[in-house]
C-alpha cells in the first residue's frame, strides 16, 4: 500500500492569498482587538480588560455619543435600503427592456457616480447645495420653488438624510449593475412558458423575475450593511471629524476616527478607539450572522 | 562593552576623517508651516547663516495635518530633526514629558518674552519651559472701509455702536453686514466666542479663575458671550447654517459682505484678495472707556530635540529667534503672525500695524480653552464649538449651554468638581 501523496502544490498556491491576507487584515483585526484591552495610564500602557468597553457603553458622556452615531448608523442604513436599493432595482428592470434605446449609456451614467472619489463627491454636493454659490437654490428659483430651499447640510434635522441621499446617488449603480446581471441570466424560455400561460409586462417582473433575483437582492442588502457601518469618508470629507452641525451626522466610522486620532485640542486615545472599532466589529459580524444563517439557508432558490 | 569601544573607535575615524571641514554643522528644523518655506529658504536662513558662519540650517516642513503623528514617529524613531517647531499647550508640554524636548528656562533669550507669551509651552506650575515662543495672532473684526465710508458708519468701539452699524447695514442691504458661517463650526468659537468673550470674563483674570476653579462656566461672565452671540444670528448671511469657512472669506473679499470677525493669520490672504480699503476694529466692549481685553493667541514656538548631536549650534539657533531681528523679518514677512517678543516690532502692513497696536490698548490673554482645560473627555474646545453653533442657530439658551459644558468639565476636572 502507497501512502497518499503529500499534495504539496495546494499549499503553494494557497500560500501567498494566505500570507497576504493574514498580514494585512487578520493580524491587523485582532490586534486592533487586543489594543482595545488595554489603557495608557502616565505614559505607559496597562491592561485592564473590557473597562474601555464599560466606559464606552456605560460612561453617560460616551454612551450618549455611541448610541447618537449607532442611531445616526441604522438611520443611514434605513435610508439606503429604502431608497438606493429599490431604485437600484427599478433601473436594472428598466435597462434591461429589450427595447430600451441607449440603454449601454444610461448604464455608464449611472454607474459612473460610484468610481468617483468620495472628496469629489463631498466638495462637489456642497458647492451644489451651497446656499451662496450653489445651483440648487437658483434652480428651484427658477422652477419658483425657492421657498422649498433650505440650508440642508447646515441644519441638524436635514443633514444626516441629505448625507444619506448624496450617498445614494454615489452607489445607486451598484445594486442597478449586479441587478442587471441577475436579471440577463434568466433564461428566456421561462418568460416565454409564462407569456403562454398569460403572464406578461408587469406581473413577469413580479411573479418570475423577482424570486429569481431575489438572493441577489440578499446581497445587496449585506454589501448595503457592511458599506453604511464601515461608512466615514463622504461624512468626514464634507462635515469634517465632529460631524456637525451638533453631532447630527455623527456615525461610528467618525466617531472612531476622532476617538482613535484625535481631533484639534483632543489627544488620540488609539485604546478607546479601538474599543468603539471593536463594537464596529462585533454590530457587523451579527448583521452579517443574521443574514447568513436567519435569512439566506432559509430562501429559496430555483433551478435555472 | 565591546560595542561601546567599538563605537569609540568609529567616533574617532570619523572625527580625524572629517576634521577637516568638521566646523560646519547642519541643523534641520521640524515644521508643520509649509506656506513658509520660501520665507525660511530666501529671508530667514540666509540673515542667520550671514551672522553664524559654520552652522547651516535646512527647513523641513511636513503637511500640517499630518504634523504631529510624522513628528511623534520620527522622535521615536531617533529621526527627528535638532529644532522642532511646537504647537502650542498639550501637544508639545506632551513631548516634553516624553523626555523628546529640552527644558530652555536657563537661556536669557527666554527673559525677552512675557508670561503670557510663554506660558503655551510650560510645564504646568510654570517651572520649565521648553519652547522659544515665535508668533502668536490676534483676533478682532475685519471690516470693508469703503463700504463703512459709502453707508457713512465708523469703526464701532462699545457693543451698542457694534450692533448699530450692523442695523444700518442690513437696512441699507446692499452688503451682508457680517461674513460668518456656521458649518466648519470653528469658527463660531475661535471668531466668535473666544473673539469677544475676554472682554467679558476679564481676559486672564478669568481664564486663570477658571483654571483655579474659582470661576464656573455657568458664571455670567461665561455665559453673557452666548447671548450676544445670539445676537448675530440675523446679520449673518442667508444660510448661513451650510456657510463653510471659505464661503465666508470669499463672501468679504469679493467685497459681498461689511464685517469679517477675524483672526490676523486672515492678513496676507485678504490683502492679494480683496481690492478695496480695509480696516480693523478691536472687539467692542460693553460701555466706552471700559478696559479692553483682546485674545493674543500664542500660536508657534520653537524647541530643541533634547536628542540633537548639537545642542550648543542648537541653542544659538533658538536664541537668534528670541532677538529682534528675527522678530522683525519674520512679523514683517508674515504680517498677521505677530512676534510675542517684548520689544515691539516695527510692522510695515497697516492692516497688520492696526491689529498689533491693540497690544499697547488692551489687555491681551489667549483663548480660554487652549491651556489644560482641554485635556479631558468630554474636550472642552470641541464641546465649546457646538456651544457657539447653538448659541447663534438659538437652539439653546446660554444658560443651558453653560450648564452643558460646567457639568462636562466637572466631570473630569479636580479644581471644577
Amino acid at each position: 500500500m502507497t501512502k497518499p501523496r503529500v499534495r504539496w502544490h495546494i499549499a503553494v498556491f494557497l500560500a501567498p492569498a494566505v500570507l497576504i491576507y493574514s498580514a494585512v487584515m487578520i493580524f491587523p483585526l485582532f490586534n486592533t482587538l487586543r489594543l482595545a484591552l488595554y489603557s495608557r495610564v502616565d505614559q505607559e500602557r496597562i491592561f485592564t480588560g473590557l473597562d474601555n468597553f464599560r466606559t464606552l457603553f456605560f460612561d453617560p458622556i460616551w454612551a450618549e455619543q455611541f448610541w447618537n452615531a449607532l442611531g445616526n448608523n441604522f438611520w443611514f442604513f434605513l435610508v439606503h435600503m429604502l431608497v438606493q436599493n429599490p431604485i437600484g432595482i427599478a433601473l436594472a428592470a428598466i435597462l434591461s427592456h429589450p427595447r430600451l434605446r441607449f440603454a449601454a449609456l444610461y448604464r455608464s451614467a449611472i454607474f459612473i457616480p460610484t468610481i468617483l472619489s468620495f472628496v469629489i463627491i463631498g466638495f462637489a454636493w456642497k458647492l451644489i447645495l451651497s446656499p451662496i454659490w450653489g445651483i440648487a437654490p437658483s434652480m428651484l428659483d427658477a422652477v419658483g420653488l425657492k421657498s422649498l430651499f433650505a440650508p440642508w447640510l447646515g441644519k441638524e434635522e436635514y443633514a444626516l438624510t441629505t448625507l444619506a441621499l448624496i450617498s445614494v446617488w454615489q452607489f445607486v449603480g451598484i445594486p442597478m449593475m449586479l441587478i442587471y446581471a441577475a436579471l440577463l441570466s434568466i433564461p428566456e424560455e421561462i418568460l416565454e412558458a409564462g407569456e403562454i400561460d398569460g403572464i406578461t409586462g408587469l406581473a413577469a417582473f413580479w411573479k418570475i423575475k423577482l424570486p429569481l433575483i431575489l438572493p441577489s437582492i440578499g446581497i445587496i442588502s449585506i454589501l448595503t450593511f457592511v458599506g453604511n457601518f464601515n461608512a466615514f469618508d463622504l461624512i468626514y470629507a464634507s462635515q469634517g471629524a465632529l460631524a456637525g452641525p451638533d453631532y447630527s451626522t455623527d456615525i461610528l466610522g467618525t466617531f472612531m476616527y476622532r476617538t482613535f486620532f484625535g481631533f484639534q485640542l483632543q489627544l488620540g486615545d488609539p485604546h478607546m478607539g479601538s474599543a468603539i472599532a471593536g463594537a464596529m466589529f462585533a454590530i457587523i459580524l451579527v448583521g452579517v450572522c443574521i443574514y447568513l444563517f436567519g435569512i439566506q439557508t432559509r430562501m429559496r432558490r430555483y433551478q435555472l | 562593552m565591546l560595542r561601546k569601544s567599538l563605537t569609540i573607535a568609529l567616533t574617532t575615524t570619523a572625527l580625524t576623517a572629517t576634521a577637516a571641514w568638521a566646523e560646519d554643522v547642519t541643523l534641520t528644523i521640524e515644521s508643520w508651516r509649509n506656506d513658509d518655506l520660501t520665507l525660511w529658504q530666501d529671508k530667514i536662513i540666509p540673515a542667520f547663516e550671514a551672522k553664524h558662519p559654520g552652522i547651516k540650517v535646512k527647513f523641513t516642513p511636513s503637511a500640517p495635518a499630518e504634523y504631529n503623528a510624522v513628528l511623534n514617529s520620527k522622535l521615536d524613531a531617533g529621526s527627528a530633526g535638532d529644532l522642532i517647531t511646537c504647537r502650542p499647550f498639550d501637544a508639545s508640554l506632551a513631548l516634553f514629558e516624553a523626555g523628546h524636548l529640552a527644558d530652555l528656562d536657563d537661556m536669557e533669550a527666554m527673559n525677552n518674552f512675557s508670561d503670557v507669551a510663554k506660558s503655551a509651552w510650560q510645564t504646568d506650575d510654570g517651572s520649565a519651559s521648553f519652547c522659544v515662543p515665535m508668533a502668536s495672532v490676534i483676533h478682532g473684526f475685519i471690516y470693508n472701509a469703503d463700504a463703512f465710508a459709502e453707508l457713512g458708519i465708523d469703526a464701532p468701539e462699545t457693543e451698542a455702536e457694534f450692533f448699530a452699524a450692523l442695523d444700518k447695514i442690513r437696512e441699507d442691504g446692499t452688503y451682508i453686514p457680517m461674513a460668518m458661517g456656521t458649518n466648519d463650526q470653528w469658527e463660531a468659537a475661535t471668531m466668535g466666542y473666544n473673539n469677544i468673550g475676554p472682554n467679558y470674563w476679564k481676559g486672564e483674570e478669568g481664564r486663570r479663575a477658571l483654571i483655579a476653579g474659582e470661576q464656573k462656566l455657568t458664571d455670567e461672565a461665561w455665559t453673557a458671550p452666548y447671548a450676544t452671540l445670539a445676537k448675530w444670528a440675523p446679520y449673518l448671511g442667508d444660510g448661513y447654517e451650510a456657510q463653510t469657512y471659505p464661503d465666508s472669506q470669499n463672501l468679504f473679499t469679493l467685497g459681498r459682505a461689511a464685517i469679517y470677525p477675524a483672526g490676523s493669520w486672515e492678513i496676507s490672504g485678504f490683502n492679494t484678495q480683496a481690492d478695496f480699503q480695509m480696516g480693523a476694529f478691536k472687539p467692542p466692549v460693553q460701555n466706552a472707556g471700559d478696559t479692553c481685553y483682546i485674545s493674543d493667541h500664542t500660536d508657534i514656538g520653537i524647541g530643541m530635540n533634547a536628542a540633537t548631536d548639537h545642542p550648543e549650534a542648537a541653542k544659538t539657533f533658538l536664541a537668534w529667534v528670541g532677538s529682534p531681528e528675527f522678530a522683525s523679518i519674520f512679523g514683517n514677512a508674515l504680517p498677521g503672525f505677530f512676534p510675542l517678543s517684548k520689544e515691539p516690532v516695527e510692522l510695515a502692513d497697516p492692516l497688520a500695524k492696526e491689529f498689533v497696536s491693540w497690544r499697547g490698548e488692551c489687555e491681551s490673554t489667549i483663548r480660554s480653552t487652549y491651556q489644560i482645560l482641554s485635556r479631558g473627555t468630554p474636550n472642552l474646545e470641541n464641546e465649546t464649538w457646538g456651544a457657539s453653533v447653538a448659541a447663534i442657530k438659538g437652539t439653546a439658551s446660554p444658560e443651558e449651554l453653560g450648564a452643558k459644558l460646567q457639568d462636562g468639565l466637572a466631570s473630569w476636572y479636580a479644581p471644577q468638581q
